[in-house]
């Protein structure tokens, strides 16, 4: 039999520190998409708390901590970052734990950084710990989560992984070099 | 300019994708007749001023919004989610 390794999305780019700001890669144990049909918001919500400890998050937000995190990503919709999940009675879920690149960019002009690629008002009175967002960076489908006062994790379709690593480090030394001026 | 989808607040234009005339929404029934399909399939008012219109907020939240503004002032008067607008129709 054929022996296959398990390569994370961003194997052998990662990490990078430049200037002041680091990316690094996260990887969950797994990822999956949880939509509540109609009607059963609440009790899905309940269940998923007593499986992971997070509700289902409102627009724009998340709900748990680091490794058992629950993002809202679209009308109805919400991943989850972390354990597996057992079926949840009223959901329609799907397994997207190989789909994602997932990165955190942390330190001093993270938000920067992020300024530079996407059109998201990231000002930390709008964009606060907690919040979540789906919209794009450089072009691409992206989901954006801050997660501290300047961490911030970012998700991206997988076979989008080199170029997230190219316009994220991209920006990053462009926002170090004009520290440096 | 910018839309403020009742999901995601306030977004760049670059998130959404233009659809048309939200006369969309609107489907005739099946047996309603030549006049009236060929009016809901190709005839579109072209106004000077408020016009109401679909939306998809493609790189964002996923949903169809019905985006009222005016033609003139670049305004954007009221953004509501599709489906809202559907249901409230029924």
């Amino acid at each position: 039999m054929i022996e296959l390794l398990a390569k994370t999305p961003c194997d052998g780019l990662l990490p990078r520190t430049i200037g002041t700001v680091t990316l690094t890669e996260i990887s969950f144990e797994a990822i999956t998409s949880v939509a509540p049909l109609t009607g059963q918001e609440d009790a899905v919500s309940g269940t998923l708390k007593a499986q992971m400890g997070a509700a289902f998050p409102k627009p724009g937000r998340t709900t748990g901590k680091a490794h058992a995190r629950a993002v809202w990503s679209g009308l109805g919709q919400a991943l989850v970052l972390g354990p597996a999940l057992q079926p949840i009675p009223g959901a329609a879920m799907t397994d997207q734990t190989d789909a994602w690149a997932c990165v955190a960019l942390e330190g001093d002009g993270a938000r920067d950084v992020l300024a530079r690629l996407t059109p998201l008002d990231l000002r930390p009175s709008v964009f606060r710990q907690g919040h979540a967002a789906r919209t794009e960076l450089a072009h691409m489908s992206a989901v954006l989560m801050r997660t501290g006062e300047s961490r911030y994790g970012i998700m991206a379709f997988r076979s989008m992984a080199k170029t997230l690593v190219h316009d994220v480090t991209e920006a990053m030394t462009s926002v170090a070099a004009r520290t440096r001026l | 300019m910018r839309i403020d989808c009742p999901l995601c607040g306030p977004r760049d234009r670059r998130e959404f994708t233009y659809q048309g005339d939200a006369l969309a929404l609107d489907r005739p029934d099946p047996e309603a007749g030549f006049g009236v399909w060929n009016d809901y399939l190709h005839n579109r008012d072209n106004p000077a001023g408020p016009t109401r219109e679909l939306w998809y907020h493609d790189s964002g939240c996923t949903a169809w919004l019905v985006v009222t503004r005016d033609t003139v002032t670049h305004e954007v008067h009221r953004v509501e989610l599709a489906r809202d607008v559907k249901e409230a129709g029924k």
